[in-house]
Parts: C-alpha cells; structure tokens; sequence
C-alpha cells in the first residue's frame, strides 16, 4: 500500500516538480515568530469564516429564488422546508456577522502591534482592500432576502451615491437597474454577491498571505526575527526565533477553532437572530416600498460609518461632505503606514501618547456605531430626561468622529516631530530561552 | 510584572471587556421593546402549543394566514396524529401537506377593516413575543373606531376582537384630556366578565402567543435539541485539540 502511494507521489512530483517546494516554502518552511498571542488567532479565524460562508452559500443558492417576488418565500422555504435548511441559512448569517467581529479584531491586531509599517505595507493594502470587498459582498448578501430592512437598507445605502453632483441620480438608477429597489436590483446584486465579489475576495485573500509570505510575520514584540540571530532545530540558517508554520501553528490555530465554534455554534442553535443584531426584526416582514420600518439603519457592522454619513451636516447645498467622510474613513485606514512614521512597532514599546490615541480611536468607533444604530437617540432622553436629543446627539457624534480622524492626525504630528518617547525595544522576541 | 500579571493584561482583560461589551448590546436591544411585561412563552411546552393552535384554529384563521406552515408540520412538531389535525384544526379544506390559507378573500378584507388582516407566519420574529401578548391583551371599546375596537399597544388598529367573548369587554378610563393633545388612556378595566377569568385569559393568550412564536420558527424545537450536543462535541473536540497543541509545543522554549 505504501508501495501505491510513493509511486503515486513521484508520478505527481515528476510532471509537478515545484509543488512540494511551494509547500515547503508556506507551510512547513514557513518560520513564524514564536510568540504569537491571542490576537493572532484571528487570520486563520478569518479563513475558516470565508470558507463557511462560501460552503454554506452554495446550499442557500441551490433553493434561493433571486426574484422579487421570491426571494422572502425562498428563504422561509429554506428555513422550514429545505433539510437543514434552517442550520445552513444561520451557519451563513452568523457567518457574516463574526466575519466583521474577525476582521475587525485582525485589523486591531495590526494596529497594536504595528504589522502595517515597513516592511509590509503592501500586506496591509491589500488586506483594506479586502475589507473594501467584504463591506460590499455583506451589503448585497443583506439586500437578497428582501425584507423590508433589506429594501430599505438598499434604498438608503445606495442614494448616498445620489449627492454626488451633477451624476448622482442617473448613478442611483443605473446601480438599481430601476427607480426603485426592485427585481432588477436583486438579480444583480445576486450575481454579484454569489460570484463576481467572491472570487474578488479569494484572489485578495491569496495575494494578501502571499505577500505575507514574502516578507514574513509580525509578533507581538514588533521584532524582526528575520534580523536577528540564525539558526534553529530544522535549519541553521533560519531564524533562530522561528517555527515552522506547520504543525506548530497549525496545532495551535486548532485550538482557536474549538473556541471560535463553541461560541458560533452557541449563536447558532441558542441566539441566531443575537437579539435583532444580527438578524433584524423588521427583516422578518417582506419588502414593502409604502411602509417605512420606524428605524431605518444598517446591519451593526456598518454602523459607526453609517454614524459618520450622519453626523457630518449638509453645506454649500451638498449632501455630499457625509458621503465623502464617510468613505474617507476608510481611505485613512489605507493610508495608515505613511500617517505613522514611528521605528517602533509594538504597542509594548511605544510612547504613552500612542496608548491612549489607540484606545480612544477604539472609543470613538465603538461610540460611533451606538450613534449608528440609533442607541444615543434612545439613551439621551432616558438617561438626561427632557433634553434636545438632536442636538446632543450630534454634538457626541460629531466629537467622537473628530476623535475617529483625529487619531490619524495625531499619529502622524506625534511621529513626524519626534513627539513619542518611546522605549529600548529588545533584540528577540521576549519568550526566547 | 509576574507571569500571571502578564495573563491578565493579555488575556482575561480583553475577554471580560470583548464579553460585557456583548451583553450590554444584547440588553440594549432588548431594552428597545418599550418596557412591555414579558409574554412567558415556552415553545418547548408541547401542552401550550396545543391549546394556542386549537384558539388559532378556533378564532384567528377565519382572517389570518400562516401561508409558510404546513398542516403537516403541525401535526409532526405539536404531537398530533393526521386525523386529529385534518378534524379538529382544518376547516378550510386544505391537503395535510398544504400550508395554512385563510379562505377570507383579500380584497373583501381590505373593504371591511381598511386592510387585509396581515399573514401571521412571521409575526412573533417581526415584532417580539412580548408585543403579541400585549396586543392581545390590550383590546377595548371604542365606539369613535369604525369596528368598535381600539388597542393601547397598537392604538388605532383595524382589527376587531374576536377574543372577547373569552376575556369579557375593556374599556377605557381616559387621562385628563390635555388642550391640542390627543386623548391618552390612563388604564383599562374589565367592565363585562367573560367565559374566562383575568388569569385564565392571560394564560390563553399567552398559548396562543406561543403557537405563533413556534410557527415563526418551527425550527427552534430542533436547534435547542441538536444544539447542546454540538455545544458538548466541540468542547470535547477543543480538549483535544488543547492537549495537541500543549504536546507538539512541548519543545518550544
């Protein structure tokens, strides 16, 4: 039998003579620092998520009706009649939510610990743009249903492009395919969601670990490990502070997956809608273009830049500033290595100044998403009685997205004029032995 | 800083902050149903559901749907046998296998209450099982609405009560009326008893409340049931996976 498999290893390695060195090279020759922590699960968290959500979006697929007249039926088809169809649709929709609390922390983790600076900016562009792509691939998943969150969600979502000037309403209605968020509408954000943007992320995806590869991982120390001493058990001139990716982080990563499901899969068959968070209750009545659900607002994702569209008003007779802040939220987040131009990577060493801008940056994002999905406009009459709720809802909104921006500003006067007090940051990783 | 400083900082912090900050949405959200008194429903209670489908059948499908439910569905998930479904709960003529269709014509309806009585397949996933007990409990008299009724938890609805002759009839005792402002009701009282006593009808209602939270979701009654097994497998399979991580890391200084 072993005899079998050799020759059938060497017929493949004959006609594929680079497969096994490129297996080599990402997997078992891969050295990863060794001190990953916690934070470090969250990348192959965010794989297992992707793969989920294609797996399971297949199934949906085969029973989902893209039509306005059937896309609601279709899905309680498959919630009541399809064989596990129910387990399948809320494997994919409490998919989509971790998938954003996965990436959200994975990008906190680059923050902290400084994975987006030289050498591996590229590694973080293109991870931005796969966030880019995941925002766009949850919008459309969130309109197929077609409840009246999801109609509406859509209508919002898509005449924000209406305040650009001069194109804006034939914009609107070439992105709908009609006046209105209709048939046209569905099937093409269909297409979109089950093919065209899925390939888009898995190709992000390859190119984003390729490029990783290449210039190797960061680590909670902000060391390179690459630089420092060489030489480990499996070969003398590696990284003395490495170990082969498999099976030592596989192993490890194992273990996150255990934890990772136990709390996916206790959303899953205790809490699928999360308490209206993941699944809203006026996504349960189907799409109805007379009747306005009482709070039109964005899957919690969405919402602390939902919060910034919000906050910013309209002048010189444009509603376009909100849009354009908005979407500058995100193009920051791009620019994020030339805003800080500090040596020091990890937090670990970094100056107190650092420290407290990054816990408020994650202040002001949290706080914008409260203002986003609509808690702030319920809370300030509750909590200071008979106040102008309006007004005091801007001006928290309005500070905390001055806070959001702030953050990238002062990074970069606090790096650029030699501001940060940073400390001696060490020559290995500090587990070492 | 000791080592198991260093754990705290890294780890439980962020855990315990990462966990309060789930609960806290969670509880404001639940927040946002506007205080009504809890429905008490239990799907799991097979007796309940029982006695909430027979009122359903008995009072609500002469103008409500439940157009996603089979008769069928019913049969398996509540523990009736065929017979006893097509005889005691079908009165509109449909297959076993067929869903639930009220036979009042949409358009008639629409003329008589100003708008066909919605499908309650969803209803309890839509607006929470807190709001349909209180709906249902929140019936009076009101002779300035065009059927006769009117509802604190939904003022101005269409619908007359069909429950009433179980309740008895509610009327209103109005707030001092304030100039400009639309006249609010301070509280309900019973002025003509019922079939049924207060307790007994807050029991039917809150049956029939938990019928229409099962039939939103029929699959809930299996996901609680499969959902404690894989909740144990995967803490088996995370065990496991722990102790490979803890032997192949053995030599990793």
């Amino acid at each position: 039998m072993a005899n079998v498999f050799t020759n059938i290893g060497d017929w493949v390695t004959e006609r594929a003579p680079n497969m096994m060195p490129a297996y080599r090279k990402h997997m078992t020759e891969y050295y990863a620092p060794k001190n990953f922590n916690l934070w470090y699960y969250f990348g192959s968290l965010a794989l297992l998520v992707l793969v989920n959500q294609i797996v399971t979006g297949i199934f949906l697929t085969m029973n989902f009706n893209p039509s306005a007249a059937g896309a609601f039926a279709s899905v309680e088809y498959i919630m009541r009649d399809v064989e596990w169809g129910w387990l399948i649709r809320y494997m994919h929709s409490t998919g989509a939510s971790l998938f954003f609390v996965v990436v959200f922390l994975h990008m906190f983790r680059g923050m902290m610990y400084g994975s987006y600076k030289k050498p591996r900016e590229l590694v973080w562009l293109l991870g931005m743009l796969i966030f880019l792509a995941l925002m766009a691939e949850a919008f459309m998943g969130y309109v197929l249903p077609w409840g009246n969150m999801s109609f509406w969600g859509a209508k919002v979502i898509i005449s924000l492009f209406g305040t650009i000037p001069y194109i804006g309403g034939t914009l609107v209605e070439w992105i709908m395919g009609d006046f209105l968020p209709a048939d046209a509408t569905l099937n093409r954000f269909f297409a979109l969601h089950v093919i065209a943007l899925p390939l888009v992320l898995l190709l992000l995806v390859v190119l984003h670990i390729a490029a990783l590869h290449e210039v190797g991982s960061n680590n909670p120390d902000g060391v390179e490990i690459k630089k420092g001493p060489k030489g480990n058990r499996w070969d003398a001139l590696k990284p003395a502070d490495g170990i082969p990716f498999h099976p030592y982080y596989t192993v490890k990563d194992l273990v996150g997956v255990g934890f990772f499901l136990l709390i996916a899969a206790f959303i899953i068959f205790f809490a699928p809608t999360f308490g209206g968070w993941f699944l809203e209750h006026d996504n349960f009545i189907p799409a109805n273009n007379l009747v306005t659900p009482s709070h039109i607002k964005p899957v919690w994702y969405f919402t602390p830049f939902y919060a910034i569209v919000r906050m910013i008003p309209s002048f010189l007779g444009s509603a376009v500033w909100g849009v354009l802040a908005m979407f500058g939220a995100i193009a920051v987040l791009f620019l994020l290595p030339w805003f800080d131009r500090g040596q020091v990577k990890s937090i670990r060493y970094r100056g107190t100044g650092y420290k407290v801008a990054l816990g408020l940056f994650v202040l002001s994002f949290f706080m914008l998403g409260a203002v986003g999905a609509g808690i702030t406009a319920e809370v300030i009459p509750e909590w200071f009685g008979n106040v102008d709720v309006t007004f005091w809802e801007n001006l928290f909104g309005r500070t905390m997205t001055l806070i959001y921006f702030g953050f990238f500003a002062f990074l970069w006067a606090y790096t650029h004029f030699g501001w940060e007090k940073t400390k001696p940051v060490p020559e290995r990783v500090t587990t070492h032995d | 800083m000791t080592k198991r400083q260093l754990l705290m900082k890294r780890y439980i912090f962020p855990l315990v902050l990462a966990f309060s900050l789930i609960v806290g949405s969670v509880s404001v959200q639940a927040s946002e149903e506007g205080g009504l008194p809890s429905a008490g429903t239990n799907v799991q209670d097979q007796a309940s559901l029982q006695r909430g489908a027979k009122l359903f059948f008995n009072y609500c499908v002469g103008c409500h749907s439940l157009k996603y439910m089979r008769y069928e569905r019913i049969a398996t998930d509540l523990g009736l046998s065929e017979q006893e479904v097509m005889q005691n709960l079908n009165f509109t003529g449909a297959k076993f296998g067929e869903t639930v269709v009220s036979h009042m014509p949409e358009e008639s309806a629409a003329k008589w209450f100003g708008k066909a009585p919605p499908d309650l397949s969803l209803e309890v996933r839509a607006k929470g099982a807190d709001w349909v007990y209180a709906y249902l409990n929140s019936f009076y008299l009101d002779s300035s609405r065009p059927v006769g009724w009117n509802n604190t938890v939904f003022p101005n609805a269409s619908m007359p009560f069909p429950l009433w002759e179980l309740q008895g009839l509610q009327t209103a005792e109005m707030k001092p009326a304030k100039t400009g402002a639309d006249p609010e009701v301070e509280k309900l009282v019973l002025s003509q008893p019922g079939k049924l006593t207060p307790a007994q009808f807050q029991q039917a209602t809150r049956d029939l409340t938990s019928f229409l939270e099962y039939a939103s979701e029929p699959a809930a009654l299996e996901r609680h049931h499969y959902g404690i097994w894989v909740l144990l497998f995967l803490a088996f399979f995370t065990l496991l996976a722990a102790m490979l991580k803890k032997e192949y890391w053995k030599d990793v200084h």
